[in-house]
């Protein structure tokens, strides 16, 4: 019983960051949710705190895709910065990936064809509407960008229905 | 030379805020958006933090001259609503219910060295040279007309 209620959360949140060893991970779901809550508001903070950061410092919009185009010089001239941002977002993926791969771990991996027609579509679309996540979502909307609040909620509505549909699509293959 | 280092520990402290949310898991983001089964509300949190810290640093900011390292801030001018803003990021979000990847957490997880997020990655800068290749113009044009 206890194995089936460990197995039905959705995630442990202990075990992603400190590995499974760890004594906490065999937490109960609740709490678990909890916890998994008040490190989603951590790394919110975090993401928060660097956003304004680069802003007081650098002067500049902390947007994921826009930094990767301009750093691949498909937009901008000053690759210098660009690279360098990404180079610090590489070192903490490596760093995640070795010292805690919990972190990054994928459940119920779709196949990988779907992974490349997801990329294309963020690829293409955050190009068209010139932000993702971070550049509307978190940038944007603290800017108080109405074009950002648009698009986020387009973002947001569009992947919404999307989950339905593959979840109707799947539950009438199955 | 300030600037480029300030750019990398940020870019570090900005994955490793990513990588503590959860966001990196698609399976997270997924039971966010999965709004008619276990909805998993952990995204809204971490909204909820980045804004709370974004949101009045900008304010505050705002008000300052120039940023510390640079002679001015670069700010995005265009506030008109246009029909590619609207369609970029419908696209951008069917795109994310398939995966559960947004572009910073995929590329965080494409160097974390896992396989999906790599396709994945591949993919979205493809998607990046693609849209160079063909830009649409059209799509340029407010929808409505301007805007007052």
């Amino acid at each position: 019983m206890s194995e089936i209620l460990r197995n039905s959360t959705q995630e442990c949140a202990a075990a992603r960051l400190w590995g499974s060893e760890n004594p906490v991970h065999a937490a109960s779901p609740m709490t678990d949710t909890l916890l998994s809550l008040w490190l989603a508001l951590a790394g919110g903070l975090l993401i928060g705190l660097s956003a304004a950061a680069l802003m007081a410092l650098n002067g500049r919009i902390l947007g994921v895709s826009g930094i990767t185009a301009g750093a691949l010089g498909l937009t901008a001239n000053d690759r210098g910065w660009r690279r360098a941002f990404l180079a610090g977002l590489g070192l903490g993926g490596l760093l995640l990936g070795l010292f805690s791969p919990q972190t990054l771990q994928v459940e119920q991996a779709r196949s990988l064809p779907i992974y490349l027609v997801s990329g294309l579509l963020v690829g293409y679309g955050v190009r068209l509407s010139g932000g993702c996540t971070s550049g509307h979502g978190v940038c944007g909307l603290s800017r108080l960008s109405p074009r950002a609040l648009l698009a986020t909620l387009s973002f947001m509505g569009s992947a919404m229905l999307t989950v339905w549909v593959v979840k109707l699509v799947t539950v009438a293959a199955a | 030379m300030k600037a480029m280092l300030s750019a990398f520990i940020l870019g570090l402290l900005f994955a490793l805020g990513l990588g503590l949310s959860g966001m990196v898991q698609p399976s997270v983001v997924l039971a966010f958006l999965d709004v008619t089964g276990h909805w998993n509300p952990a995204l809204m949190a971490v909204m909820a933090g980045a804004i709370g810290v974004t949101l009045p640093a900008y304010q505050w900011l705002f008000r300052r001259r120039r940023p510390l390292f640079e002679e001015s801030f670069h700010l995005p001018t265009s506030e008109r609503i246009t029909l590619r803003l609207i369609v970029g990021s419908v696209l951008f979000g069917v795109g994310w219910g398939l995966s559960g990847y947004c572009p910073g957490a995929g590329l965080l997880a494409a160097a974390g060295a896992m396989p999906t997020a790599i396709v994945f990655s591949v993919g979205m800068l493809a998607g990046f040279y693609l849209f160079k290749r063909q830009e649409a113009p059209a799509l340029s044009k407010p929808p409505l007309g301007d805007l007052p």
